[in-house]
């Protein structure tokens, strides 16, 4: 039996490509001007072209979270948009979520409270989707939606945890939503 | 001296994952980076008639297209491509020639100065292939299974035992009976990251070869630097493999996988440095957890004394190698069982060879177990805690010796108290919440308590503070942080002091970090080597001009507040910066081996134990559970570090959560492909998928198992959980699902 399974749409000719283009990012409050194929993603433009690795790929799907950054503010998945469509505005990473916070939890520490907070409440392990678990949970709290443990669970579905670390992601989030200065 | 351990310290990598700093195997940025992008196989089995690279090739930036036509000449022989976790067999080779023994195998490696030049030209690889027949259901071939072949991975996974009494005649004869078929989906491991290395090429001393720095993602930098040595034919000196930081593996890592093999190959071809990175899709043509048949048969006497036992498994493997776990012994170590026949045969199918999945074998195998025992204890008319206590033992009817620790009833009496068990009522369907059944279930849970030889460094180095390494690793277990406590603790030192390394082929070796061995292990390892850098310190310390211990011996002395001090008089003291200053101003080094001790351990039975106790709701009008309350009693000997053990124990209860009612890769048999190959489809939990989880660490001293009293909590907080969903589903509905996972469709 002979199966060909090559694509029906691709022609045995190579296909002209568009040209790359400059493309114009403002990351963690500093613009940065790069030469992308048009089809780049913003999660493959941070972590190829300006070497922002913090922000991780899981399944360059939408599927786990892994890339969530902040967008003028809002949580997206990076994977599913394009470097040039994100011209013109804030992008924040894990590696700028302090300084867009607006300051750090301590003077010893230069950590926003999120982050302390997962590190105090042991709110990973491999540390793989702890980035965007954290960047998702801080967009969250500027929804202003979450309000018990189960809004908390629910609205951070679109971040997965393989080593499950949720009951610790969801003790952490919520103490930085009600702190209690005398436990923390 | 334990000031560190045992406490619930917060991870030392926690300030490097939640900034961002923390970096894993596609993330070391280097110059002139060439990037590799895999192309599968469509088809299952057969051959590839013809492969046409020409339309990549023309794009601009592709450098080149590996196939097995043109791949370079490596290693000939299967010994060369065996791992330290290679099952006996033949191992896969990637590119070997054009036959195509699986669905999803690699078959070609597009390199581009770019990714997303790499990606796009993979799509323009034109194939046309022969198929042949292929065979991927354990099912329907089960008829074909047959024993599995020995090798040395069997040392850890031994196969059945030989059957003893008399099974079938203490079976017809016992008043209480059970007997079920049970059938297991195959799942995928699907850490979070994907599997990638970033291969750094440079010019190496000879002119023919290279030297190789690569950033792998792997479970063992020494399997990784063992497997590319023989495979290409790389002296040890001219690679050096790093892992600092493993985005979850989960087991997947215990063997190199095929991007390894790419990203070396094209780097040492093309003389640059390459990086091959999988994708999610990907992720599922590596090892899995195999899909299995499993039949069980239990006979109790009428006051509800287990008699009998038959556990019989048929689990799938590929036509290449013999990959078995152990699934079928554990109701032989659970309970004292004096007629007992097990059986493991392996269906060879047109598959990719499996791969030890957290707890593999046991979480597998007591998922059926438990589940049967419940059974049993239910046609006996006994509540499942009292019937497991009825038949509890002391001693591993396998290994014929006694546990060298088990507090397994401890395990029970407090899950028990915690979970509120004595409310429960025992009849099927008796318990509603609203408009929802509830279901209470518990089960047993049991892992071994390995410990293997490792290797360790300890320096106190010229500022006075101490660096301690091994190349184990650390996939989000803890194990930077217990080795931190440890050294810290041994040399009585603070923890900001004490820098724990490791994931570096350069340091002192230690084995793959599976099976729940790293704690005790490498922990025992650490500890040695900081004891026999104390004694170091301690000779250079006598020694020194009027030095306070010029009569003292080392049993004399303790280790604390960075000094050596007198233990009756610790005023008297030597600073261990004046040690190293004493020393020439150089940092004092030692390295040390810790090997298990065979003559303690071999009279005793070794494992972690725990029992589950599980919650659910079950709406009957969708078929949907839920699981409300989860409750894990573990005995595990002593726990290094409470805040660190606990986050092993919760992830192996939502592990639980997620095999008993969500994962499944599922296999179209008409084509041998996976068809959910992705997170939306392939079901992991999800953070509202997970409520209540409570966890107990019973009290367990054992100083048999290794000098630390360590047992390991990687697996044991998986193995329990399965059954006792199944078993609190049974109570909430009255229906047996022996099937996993438990999807609604089963509950209609």
């Amino acid at each position: 039996m002979n199966l060909t399974t090559e694509a029906p749409l691709i022609s045995k000719k190579t296909p002209l490509l568009p040209a790359t283009h400059s493309v114009r990012l403002t990351v963690n409050g500093s613009e940065r001007e790069l030469q992308l194929a048009p089809w780049t993603s913003l999660l493959d433009a941070l972590r190829e072209y300006m070497h922002l690795t913090g922000t991780k790929k899981g399944c360059d799907h939408g599927q786990c979270g892994a890339c969530t950054v902040l967008v003028d503010g809002k949580r997206i998945n990076s994977c599913l948009t394009l470097a040039i469509m994100q011209e013109g505005k804030s992008i924040t990473t894990i590696e700028g979520i302090v300084q867009s916070e607006g300051g750090a939890t301590s003077e010893r520490s230069d950590l926003h409270p999120m982050q302390q907070a997962f590190i105090e409440h042991d709110a990973f392990q491999c540390g793989y989707c702890t980035p965007g678990q954290i960047c998702s949970a801080i967009g969250m709290m500027h929804e202003g939606h979450a309000k018990t443990a189960d809004d908390v669970r629910e609205l951070m579905s679109g971040n997965i945890c393989r080593c499950g670390a949720y009951p610790n992601i969801v003790t952490a989030i919520q103490s930085v939503m009600h702190p209690q200065p005398d436990t923390l | 001296m334990t000031q560190y351990v045992g406490k619930p310290l917060s991870r030392v990598d926690g300030y490097d994952k939640v900034t961002g700093k923390a970096k894993y195997a596609a993330e070391f940025d280097v110059p002139d980076l060439l990037y590799g992008y895999v192309v599968n196989s469509a088809i299952t089995k057969g051959k590839i008639k013809r492969i046409d690279t020409q339309a990549a090739l023309n794009l601009p930036g592709v450098v080149k297209v590996f196939t097995h036509e043109n791949r370079p000449k490596i290693a000939w022989f299967d010994m060369k491509y065996k791992d330290q976790d290679a099952p006996p067999g033949s191992p896969f080779r990637p590119l070997r020639d054009a036959n195509i023994v699986y669905n999803a195998q690699p078959i070609a490696l597009v390199v581009a100065d770019t990714f997303e030049m790499a990606r796009y030209a993979a799509s323009l690889v034109e194939i046309e292939y022969e198929e042949d027949k292929h065979e991927t259901a354990v099912e329907t071939n089960r008829h074909k299974a047959r024993k599995p072949s020995v090798g040395l991975t069997t040392l850890f996974k031994p196969g059945p035992p030989k059957p003893r009494g008399n099974f079938e005649e203490s079976f017809s004869a016992s008043p209480v009976q059970m007997t079920g078929e049970y059938m297991h989906s195959m799942e995928h491991h699907n850490p979070m990251e994907m599997f990638a290395s970033t291969v750094v090429y440079e010019k190496g001393r000879h002119k023919s070869g290279g030297r190789y720095t690569i950033y792998d993602k792997t479970q063992g930098v020494t399997n990784s630097i063992l497997y590319v040595s023989q495979v290409f034919d790389i002296p040890f000196k001219d690679i050096r493999v790093i892992s600092p930081y493993v985005g979850g593996a989960f087991g997947s890592g215990l063997r190199p996988q095929y991007q390894l093999f790419m990203a070396v190959m094209a780097a040492r071809e093309l003389k640059r440095s390459v990086r091959v990175t999988l994708t999610r899709q990907q992720m599922f043509s590596l090892g899995y957890r195999p899909a299995n048949v499993q039949t069980v048969a239990l006979g109790a006497s009428a006051d509800g004394k287990m008699t009998a036992l038959y556990h019989g498994v048929v689990s799938e493997t590929s036509q290449y190698e013999d990959y078995t776990e152990v699934i079928a012994n554990w109701g032989a170590m659970l309970y004292p069982v004096e007629n007992y026949k097990l059986d493991h045969k392996l269906v060879h199918l047109d598959v990719a060879t499996p791969m030890d999945m957290r707890a593999p074998g046991g979480v597998t195998g007591v998922s059926v177990l438990e589940c049967a025992v419940d059974e049993l204890a239910f046609n006996a008319g006994i509540d499942p805690v009292e019937f497991r206590l009825m038949n509890y033992t002391e001693r591993d009817q396998i290994a014929d010796l006694p546990y060298s620790s088990k507090e397994l009833r401890e395990c029970f009496r407090q899950g028990a108290e915690r979970f509120g068990w004595v409310k429960r009522k025992p009849e099927p369907r008796s318990m509603r919440r609203g408009g929802t059944l509830i279901g209470w279930g518990m089960a047993t849970g049991i892992w071994d308590a390995f410990h293997m030889p490792a290797r360790a460094e300890a320096v106190l180095m010229v500022n006075g503070k101490l660096r301690v390494s091994s190349a184990t690793a650390d996939i989000g277990t803890g194990t930077y942080t217990i080795m931190t406590q440890i050294a810290a603790d041994t040399l009585g030192m603070p923890i900001e002091d004490v820098l724990f390394k490791l994931g570096d082929s350069d340091m002192p070796a230690a084995p793959i970090e599976g099976g729940s061995w790293t704690a005790a292990t490498v922990g025992t390892a650490v500890k040695t080597v900081c004891d026999d850098l104390a004694k170091k310190l301690f000779k250079i310390a006598r020694k020194m001009p009027n030095s306070p211990f010029a009569k003292a011996t080392f049993t004399d002395v303790v280790f604390a507040d960075k000094a050596i001090q007198l233990k009756n008089d610790t005023s008297v003291s030597v600073s261990l910066q004046a040690v190293v200053d004493a020393n020439g101003g150089a940092a004092v080094r030692e390295t040390s081996s810790a090997l298990p001790n065979l003559f303690k351990q071999r009279k005793y039975a070794r494992a972690t134990h725990s029992a589950a106790f599980a919650e659910v709701e079950v709406d009957e009008d969708f078929g949907t559970v839920r699981v409300t309350r989860l409750v894990s009693a573990i005995a595990a000997g002593k726990i290094l570090n409470p805040k660190t053990a606990r986050s092993q124990i919760i992830g192996g209860m939502v592990w639980g959560i997620s095999k008993a009612l969500e994962e499944e890769s599922v296999m179209d048999h008409q084509f041998g492909r996976i068809m959910n190959h992705n997170l939306a489809e392939y079901h992991v939990a999800v953070n509202a998928d997970i409520q209540d989880l409570d966890v107990i660490f019973v009290e367990e001293n054992d100083d048999i198992v290794n000098p630390l009293g360590v047992k390991g909590v990687g697996e044991i907080g998986l193995v329990a959980v399965p059954a006792a969903i199944a078993n609190a589903v049974f109570h909430a509905t009255g229906k047996r699902i022996r099937t996993l996972p438990i999807t609604l469709d089963k509950l209609l």
